[in-house]
């Protein structure tokens, strides 16, 4: 009995970190190439959930709907992020770093808004794709189908992710991007092309993060606040720009969430933030960072 | 006074706290600052009740900006969880006269002390971090603030919040002519304004001060701050606990003015605001922030007026600063200024 609760526990902890771990790995990634705290991908996640509702409104409400719907919250916050980098962020980067941050929140603040403007405040849902309704029994607890799925989802796009930025050529100039911009633009490489590129990668990983998180979560204003700071979190723990870090650091908020609640009930989430700033004060770059 | 045209090289050579058109005799005569506070005074008799509910709201905000720009014009530190300051203030002000029913002499110094000490030990640490980072650390000690008081039920109320915190007693105020026969709020908001006079002019004289000229030192160059014998982390933690401390007092103001203290009071994006304040106004001067202040709290009155997306016009006013105008308004009225001073001399 006790060793099917821990495991239920365990297993609520893994989805939680699953679910942040797609967020987060877009935040990473904008932060180990451009330095900068995207606060936006929040609002990028909560288009991305509001994007598939209208998606599965539009398409069918049940069956293949949701996969289309998932596609289009990715593709259309996708193309907001190639809007947002070409136009505003561009002109940002020679910046000090508190216009950048300034600027993410003027985002927030807008794009906040406008989901209002556009959808309503009312909790809106979506119903789980029949495929994977249901539930199975493992070790005597109950685990929906879905949160199975979200956690072999979330390994399979850190592999890619690590495989694309390390086995592939387009991975070496990103990495090359990351160390030195400049030396990389001389030597002949599109250096802006790469930024544009990373920041709509990141926008898609928000806006189907968002969407995927729609038959378990409803979707309402103030998602955004809420999660980017979880993102962060989870960012700061593993370390800025390393897929990795990120992926372990949103295992380590899951579980630390999971169990700290066991633990000291009503301090869970103090105890996550005060492991953020432990690791900011020992390690700034996170555990499975590297120094800047 | 003739020879006033500062050809500044950069953004960053500019000093804080400059005045405008200080070449112009006139205008820089007129005692200004003695004029704004007779003005602020006044408000409960001249003003209405509404004029002095958003008078009150504008100086207190006022005062959390300008401890704000000590770190952010001043030294040149990001700090993205400065509400933390200005929440510790608030809950150990309204804690003490709520919970301990101690008077207000006591609790607003001692919510000034409780921030500044918490800006001690938070600031030890931050400080120690470069740019970014700093700003993560001050932000995840904001979040550290907000958790206790959305979590501690039995001390902050948790998400309830502490409603009805007492007014201070007036009674010694009751004696006195004029001021006998104002309303307790009334009273609590001339209180307010001269507590506020009195920090604004403590900042002011700490910026101006060997001290302040040793921060902006740092804020433009650190490293040559360090080569000349400056203990920069020393200098920033000072300028971070005074900031802190000062925040603190805004917050404990605050928390008795708005009726109570809830947790959302110390969100993250609480942080970003009053920054918006301090960019707004123009954090190269001093009286910057406080007219970012002003600027904001009367657009928000306009606009809430006839829409429910005031986020989304503090967005807009944000990108048009960002990259329109990065000096803020200060920033603007002087170079307009300087420009038409040139082509009159011309």
């Amino acid at each position: 009995m006790a060793a099917s609760f821990l495991f239920s526990q365990f297993m609520g902890g893994l989805t939680t970190a699953m679910f942040l771990f797609l967020i987060a790995s877009g935040l990473s990634l904008v932060f180990g190439i451009m330095r900068v705290i995207n606060f936006a991908h929040g609002s990028f996640y909560m288009l991305g959930a509001y994007l598939a509702w209208q998606g599965v409104q539009w398409f069918h409400p049940t069956g293949a709907g949701f996969w289309a719907a998932a596609l289009l919250a990715a593709a259309g916050v996708g193309i907001l992020g190639a809007v947002v980098e070409r136009l505003f962020f561009r002109s940002l980067y020679g910046r000090e770093e508190l216009y950048q941050l300034l600027f993410t929140y003027a985002l927030v603040l807008i794009l906040g808004d406008a989901a209002k403007y556009l959808w309503g405040t009312d909790q809106l849902s979506v119903s789980t794709p029949p495929v994977l309704a249901g539930s199975v029994v493992i070790f005597g607890s109950t685990q929906p189908i879905y949160n199975l799925f979200m956690m072999t989802i979330g390994p399979v796009i850190a592999v890619v992710g690590w495989l694309v930025l390390n086995r592939s050529g387009v991975g070496r100039m990103v990495r090359a991007a990351q160390m030195d911009r400049e030396m990389l633009g001389a030597l002949g490489a599109n250096v802006g092309r790469i930024y544009t590129g990373m920041f709509v990668v990141s926008s898609c990983l928000a806006g189907l993060s968002g969407a995927l998180v729609t038959p378990i979560q409803g979707i309402v204003p103030g998602m955004d606040v809420l999660i980017i700071v979880q993102a962060f979190i989870v960012v700061v723990i593993g370390g800025m720009g390393s897929i990795w870090g990120t992926f372990w650091g949103s295992v380590i908020y899951g579980e630390v969430l999971s169990f700290g609640i066991l633990i000291f009930p009503g301090f869970s989430l103090f105890s996550v933030f005060a492991l953020m700033a432990v690791i900011l004060i020992v390690r700034p770059w996170g555990l499975f960072g590297r120094p800047l | 006074m003739t020879s006033e045209s500062t050809t500044t090289t950069s953004a960053a050579a500019v000093p804080a706290g400059r005045v405008i058109g200080s070449g112009s005799s006139v205008i820089s005569r007129i005692p200004w600052t003695l004029i704004v506070f007779l003005l602020a005074c006044s408000v409960p008799w001249i003003g209405g009740r509404y004029n002095t509910f958003l008078a009150e709201q504008i100086a207190i905000d006022a005062l959390f900006a300008v401890s704000l720009n000590l770190l952010l014009g001043t030294t040149g530190l990001v700090s993205f969880g400065h509400v933390a300051y200005f929440g510790v203030g608030a809950y150990v002000c309204g804690i003490l006269m709520k919970t301990y029913e101690l008077p207000f002499a006591i609790a607003f110094p001692a919510a000034g002390l409780g921030a500044g000490l918490f800006a001690l030990v938070s600031g030890y640490f931050c400080v120690r971090l470069i740019k970014l980072y700093f700003a993560m650390l001050t932000l995840a000690f904001s979040q550290i603030i907000w958790a206790i008081a959305y979590k501690w039920n039995d001390v902050t109320g948790g998400d309830q919040g502490l409603p009805e915190i007492p007014f201070p007693s007036f009674d010694w105020m009751n004696h006195i002519p004029w001021l006998g026969d104002l309303k307790t709020s009334d009273q609590f908001y001339l209180l307010t304004v001269f507590l506020i006079a009195v920090s604004l002019a403590i900042i002011h004289r700490i910026v101006r001060s060997p001290f302040g000229r040793v921060l902006t030192t740092i804020r433009d160059n650190p490293e040559r701050a360090a080569f000349i014998g400056v203990n920069v982390r020393m200098y920033q933690l000072a300028a971070f606990v005074v900031a802190g401390t000062f925040a603190g007092f805004a917050g404990a103001l605050y928390g008795i003015f708005s009726r109570g203290v809830f947790a959302d009071y110390v969100f993250w994006s609480k942080s970003a605001e009053v920054m918006i304040m301090a960019i707004l106004g123009g954090m190269d001067y001093f009286w910057g922030p406080p007219i970012g202040a002003f600027a904001l709290v009367w657009l928000n009155q306009e606009i809430t007026d006839y829409t429910q997306y005031w986020p989304f016009f503090l967005g807009t006013i944000l990108l048009v600063l960002l990259f329109g105008f990065p000096g803020g308004i200060l920033g603007g009225i002087d170079t307009l200024w300087q420009r038409l001073r040139r082509t009159r001399r011309a």
